[in-house]
């Protein structure tokens, strides 16, 4: 039980940081990113691949990961998502910017089928798996060390969020993306940035999750739609409520298959959103605008 | 040749065109009003100086570049700066992060810290709250910092859009005697208002916009006592 708890703990935040990405994107462009799942698996494949060309350890791969994924997040709203956002300006939560990141994620989904080929594939770091005592609770050191780099992630994000002059040009445009550009901020080089910055952290969470999981073209899609939760959950576009959220779900997740069968757990995950959607649909955190 | 120029622009909102053939100018370390009723194309106006439109026809000259179809940032950048209508703060911010915001330009950012000093100088209300939300201040503490985020830029023009609004009478008063001393320290002020008698008693000289179209214009001590005034601000 002990056990179960610590794994859902460590567990919880990586599903955290993998919301984070897609929070991050809502909160500033105000759009939900339906890719995020695709990016995902772009940032597990990149991991899968540096190892297996390499033979390094898996998280080295990150120096390579998170300019990767930084740069096609970036490039991707500046030449795919803007020229919408620009034929939609004057509508707060432009449609057609969700449609184009749907095509993205099937475009990314069948590239990489066409490219990788459909089989499950994964890197065996046996040390990797090997579990960890942790005041007398088990636990493999791949989620430990995930547990460590999502916290590490989400602090650093906030920081850069509260402090950097980059970062509050970021919260000024998520807070009213007019008086922002009154400010003399570009909004599109902040869409750019937060598109980067959250599809990074897509891939930092790929890096962390190939060591005890599967990549193959689909692989995003659980976690995509988990993500949605744990984000509604949380409150869109906060923070901390991602991080919280995650952690919920990851609980439920790991405490409830001691008691239940596994499909039974994702059965109450999504009781549990449907009734949030109900009694709080702003989330336990959901205050716009506010990371 | 004047300081800002504006030459026969049309605006428009997608088909629905809100400025008709308007052209006006302003001169260096003048205060110039634009007044008229709800719907005047006064806002339209500023957000057409600002780069937030764009005209469909016409020109806007300043210090003989033409900016027109310069994004907001780039007009920035030159030194006209916006102050909107409805203070427009970034309500999860502090005062103090609202007013840092003010100098994200290149030209304000390095001496932000000593502006900041002296918009503390002129409202010092702004000090003791310095480490408040901006969302949860009053309507005329709001309005000090939207106008305090403006300096913050380091204007050369400053452009006001409806300072007065919502504000309680004692401070319309003080809001226009900061504004008086921010006209007096060399920054061109141009100032949209519907409470003309506040914004003329300030103003060097005015344009009167009606529907569209400017239909007067002059000095501003003058324009106070013309009847045809009442017509265009009452639109009748």
């Amino acid at each position: 039980m002990g056990s179960a708890i610590l794994n859902g703990i460590l567990m919880g935040s990586i599903y955290g940081l993998t919301a984070i990405g897609l929070t991050l994107i809502f909160g500033v462009l105000k759009v939900i990113n339906f890719a995020q799942g695709a990016f995902l698996m772009l940032g597990l494949f990149s991991t899968y691949w540096f190892v297996e060309l390499t033979g390094a350890n898996p998280y080295l791969a990150l120096i390579f990961v998170v300019p990767f994924t930084y740069f096609t997040g970036y490039y991707t709203q500046k030449f795919l998502i803007k020229p919408v956002f620009e034929s939609e300006k004057d509508v707060r939560e432009p449609i057609g910017v969700i449609i184009v990141t749907t095509g993205i994620w099937y475009m990314l989904d069948n590239l990489a089928l066409m490219l990788f080929g459909a089989e499950y594939r994964t890197i065996n770091v046996p040390s990797l798996s090997e579990a960890i005592s942790f005041f007398g609770l088990y636990a493999p050191l791949s989620k430990i060390i995930g547990f460590f780099i999502s916290i590490t992630i989400a602090g650093a994000l906030f920081w850069f969020l509260k402090y950097s002059k980059m970062g509050k040009a970021i919260r000024a445009t998520s807070q009213d993306r007019e008086a922002a550009s009154l400010m003399g901020i570009n909004q599109y080089k902040i869409y750019n940035v937060t598109f980067g910055i959250g599809i990074a952290i897509c891939g930092i969470a790929g890096t962390v999750l190939l060591p005890f999981y599967y990549v193959y073209p689909t692989a995003g899609m659980h976690l995509d739609i988990l993500d949605f939760v744990i984000v509604v959950l949380g409150g869109l576009g906060s923070i901390p409520g991602a991080l919280v959220g995650g952690l919920i779900i990851g609980l439920i997740e790991s405490v409830g298959s001691q008691f239940i069968s596994y499909s039974w757990t994702i059965e109450i995950i999504y009781l549990l959103f449907l009734v949030i959607l109900f009694v709080k649909p702003e989330g336990l955190f959901g205050v716009k605008g506010e990371f | 040749m004047a300081f800002l120029k504006i030459n026969n622009i049309n605006v428009a909102y997608g088909d629905i065109q809100v400025l008709f053939d308007v052209s006006l100018h302003i001169e260096k370390g003048e205060v110039m009003s634009i007044i008229g009723a709800n719907g005047a194309g006064k806002t339209t106006t500023l957000k057409t100086i600002s780069g937030l439109l764009h005209p469909a026809k016409g020109s806007i000259i300043f210090n003989n570049e033409t900016i027109d179809n310069l994004p907001p940032e780039k007009i920035v950048e030159k030194g006209i700066i916006h102050v909107p209508e409805g203070r427009r703060l970034f309500p999860f911010m502090s005062v103090e992060e609202n007013l840092e915001m003010g100098s994200y330009n290149s030209r304000a950012y390095d001496k932000r810290f000593e502006t900041m000093e002296e918009i503390f100088e002129l409202f010092p209300r702004l000090k003791e709250r310095r480490k408040q939300m901006a969302g949860t201040l009053s309507g005329g503490e709001r309005q000090m910092v939207a106008v305090g985020r403006g300096l913050m830029a380091k204007p050369v023009v400053l452009m006001f859009d409806e300072p007065s609004l919502g504000l309680a009478p004692v401070i319309i008063k003080s809001m226009m005697d900061a504004i008086k001393k921010i006209a007096n320290s060399g920054i061109t002020i141009i100032l949209v208002e519907q409470n003309i008698h506040a914004s003329l008693s300030i103003s060097d000289r005015a344009y009167v916009l009606e529907q569209g179209y400017v239909v007067n214009s002059g000095n501003a001590k003058e324009l106070l006592n013309d009847p045809s005034l009442k017509k265009a601000f009452l639109g009748i």
